[in-house]
C-alpha cells in the first residue's frame, strides 16, 4: 500500500478537473449539467467510459423514433406501502423520519404525469441491504431502503423514508460518500432517462467526494441538493425536504389522452 | 435552488445524472426483468451477450434496460412490467399476455446478460431496432445504444443512423445470428471494438 491514494491526491485532482472545466467555460464552451462519464478521480469510470464520442441523433427528424416514447407504469407495478419506507416490515426502522418529495419536470416546466420513480439508500447506519455490501455497519431487519411510486397529475412525488447514513467505501484511503438517495426516473421519452441522487444540504463531506464533483458546474451540483422544507415536516413525525427533478432531453412528441404526459 | 416555478416556456436546467453505483441490484431489478414477450409468442426472439470494460474484462454490475417496439412497429402502451402483488407486497410478474416493450436486466458475475422478447417491427425511416440503456457502476451518466437485428439489415443507406456509420463501427450494432431466434449482442465500454453509443441533443 506504499502508493495508496489518499485525499489530498483525490482533492488535488478535483481541483484541477474544476480549473479545466472553468477555463473551458470562459472559452466560450458551453455550461456542462451532466458529469463527464471520463472523470479520473473517480476511479471506476476509467475504464467503463467510451474513447469515441456518442453520434448524436436529430430527433427532429423523426417523430417515430423508438427513444421518442417510454415505457409505461401504472398502479399494477406499485403497492401502497412502496412509498413508504417505514412500513415494508413488522417492526418500526431505526433513524431519523423524513418525507422527501418534489416535483418530476421536463425542462419546459411540464409535470411528468403517471410516470414511475424508483428510489434506494443505504439504512440510517450507512448500510445497504444489498448482498455484496461489505461495510461492517449493522443492518436493520426493518428497512429494506427501497421506494416506488407513481407521479400524480402535476408531477408530484412522495416518500416516506428513514435518512440514510454516509458511509465509506474504497476509491481512496479515508473516502466517505455523503448520505444520497439514489432516485431512477422514466419521462415521457426513453431519451428522458435519468438515475442520479439526491443529497441532503449542508453536509461536510461535499468536497471530499468525487462522485457528487465529478458534476463540475457549481449551479449544476447544487440542484442536487433537497432543500429543508418546513412545511413537508409532518407534526410529530417527520421532517420534510424538497427536490424537483427536472428530466434532460427531448420529450415525447405523442400526446395520450387522461394518461401519460403532453 | 431545486425549487422551480411550475410552467413558463423557460428552459430549466437539468438534474444531473450520477452512477447507479454498485448497490442498485436489490432496488432495480424485478423478476422477468429480461422475459419481455409474452409467453410462447411465435416472433420471440432472444439476444443475449457480454457487456466488456477498456480492458476486455467483463463487467458484472451492468443493468441494461431494453425498449422495442411490437412486431408490427407499434410503441407498447400497457403497463405491467413490474406487477405487483399487493397482499405479500411482493412482485406477481409480468401476466404473459400484455407486451411492455420493456426490458430490464443486470449483467451475471461473468458479465452476461440476455432480453427474451418480440422481434421489433420497422418505424418511420429507421430500420427495426431496439433501443438499450446501460447503466454501471463508473458510468457516471448512463448510455445509448441500439439493437440491429441480421435479417432486418437494412438495404444499405435504408436506415439514416446505420448510412452514417463507417462499416466497422456500424457492425458494432447488429447482433450476431445464433439461429433459433437467438442473437449475440455483445457491449464494449472502451477501446478496440467499441460500441456505437447515441445521444439526443
Amino acid at each position: 500500500m506504499a502508493d495508496a491514494l489518499t485525499q489530498a491526491d483525490i482533492d488535488r485532482e478535483i481541483a484541477a478537473e474544476r480549473a479545466a472545466y472553468r477555463e473551458r467555460v470562459e472559452g466560450g464552451a458551453p455550461v456542462e449539467h451532466h458529469p463527464r462519464r471520463d472523470y479520473a478521480p473517480y476511479r471506476s469510470s476509467t475504464l467503463r467510459h467510451p474513447k469515441r464520442p456518442p453520434v448524436a441523433i436529430d430527433v427532429s427528424r423523426d417523430p417515430e423514433l423508438v427513444e421518442l416514447s417510454s415505457p409505461a407504469f401504472g398502479e399494477r407495478d406499485v403497492t401502497e406501502t412502496d412509498s413508504d419506507l417505514s412500513r415494508q416490515h413488522t417492526g418500526e426502522p431505526i433513524g431519523e423520519r423524513i418525507t422527501v418529495s418534489g416535483r418530476l419536470l421536463d425542462r419546459d416546466g411540464r409535470p411528468v404525469r403517471g410516470q414511475l420513480v424508483e428510489m434506494w439508500q443505504a439504512n440510517a447506519a450507512g448500510r445497504y441491504a444489498h448482498r455484496r455490501e461489505q461495510h461492517d455497519a449493522p443492518l436493520d431487519p426493518n428497512f429494506t431502503g427501497v421506494g416506488r411510486t407513481l407521479t400524480d397529475a402535476d408531477g408530484h412525488y412522495r416518500f416516506t423514508t428513514i435518512r440514510p447514513g454516509p458511509y465509506p467505501w474504497r476509491n481512496h484511503v479515508n473516502a466517505w460518500r455523503p448520505a444520497h438517495i439514489h432516485f431512477s426516473v422514466f419521462g415521457s421519452a426513453f431519451t428522458q432517462r435519468l438515475v442520479t441522487q439526491m443529497y441532503f444540504p449542508n453536509d461536510p463531506l461535499f468536497p471530499y467526494d468525487p462522485i457528487l464533483q465529478s458534476v463540475t458546474d457549481d449551479a449544476a451540483r447544487q440542484r442536487l441538493v433537497a432543500v429543508y422544507d418546513h412545511g413537508l415536516s409532518v407534526p410529530e413525525f417527520s421532517l420534510g425536504y424538497r427536490w424537483d427533478i427536472v428530466l434532460d432531453g427531448p420529450g415525447a412528441t405523442w400526446t395520450e389522452e387522461g394518461h401519460r404526459p403532453s | 435552488m431545486t425549487q422551480h416555478a411550475s410552467g413558463g416556456a423557460g428552459h430549466l436546467p437539468p438534474t444531473p445524472s450520477h452512477t447507479v453505483g454498485p448497490f442498485y441490484g436489490y432496488a432495480l431489478s424485478f423478476p422477468g426483468g429480461e422475459d419481455v414477450a409474452p409467453l410462447g409468442h411465435r416472433d420471440t426472439v432472444t439476444v443475449h451477450g457480454y457487456v466488456y470494460d477498456g480492458a476486455g474484462d467483463p463487467v458484472p454490475d451492468a443493468l441494461l434496460e431494453v425498449w422495442g417496439p411490437d412486431p408490427r412497429g407499434e410503441m407498447p402502451r400497457v403497463d405491467g412490467s413490474m406487477r405487483r402483488d399487493p397482499a405479500s407486497g411482493g412482485y406477481a410478474g409480468r401476466n404473459g399476455v400484455e407486451f411492455t416493450g420493456f426490458g430490464r436486466v443486470q449483467t451475471d458475475a461473468d458479465g452476461h446478460w440476455y432480453v427474451r422478447t418480440l422481434r421489433p417491427g420497422a418505424r418511420g425511416r429507421s430500420a427495426p431496432y431496439l433501443s438499450v440503456c446501460v447503466f454501471a457502476r463508473g458510468l457516471l451518466t448512463h448510455l445509448y445504444t441500439r439493437i440491429y437485428l441480421p435479417g432486418d439489415e437494412p438495404a444499405p443507406d435504408g436506415d439514416p443512423l446505420l448510412a452514417r456509420l463507417e462499416r466497422e463501427r456500424r457492425d458494432t450494432l447488429v447482433a450476431g445470428e445464433e439461429g433459433a431466434g437467438t442473437y449475440r449482442f455483445d457491449i464494449r465500454l472502451q477501446g478496440e471494438g467499441e460500441t456505437v453509443f447515441l445521444e439526443f441533443p
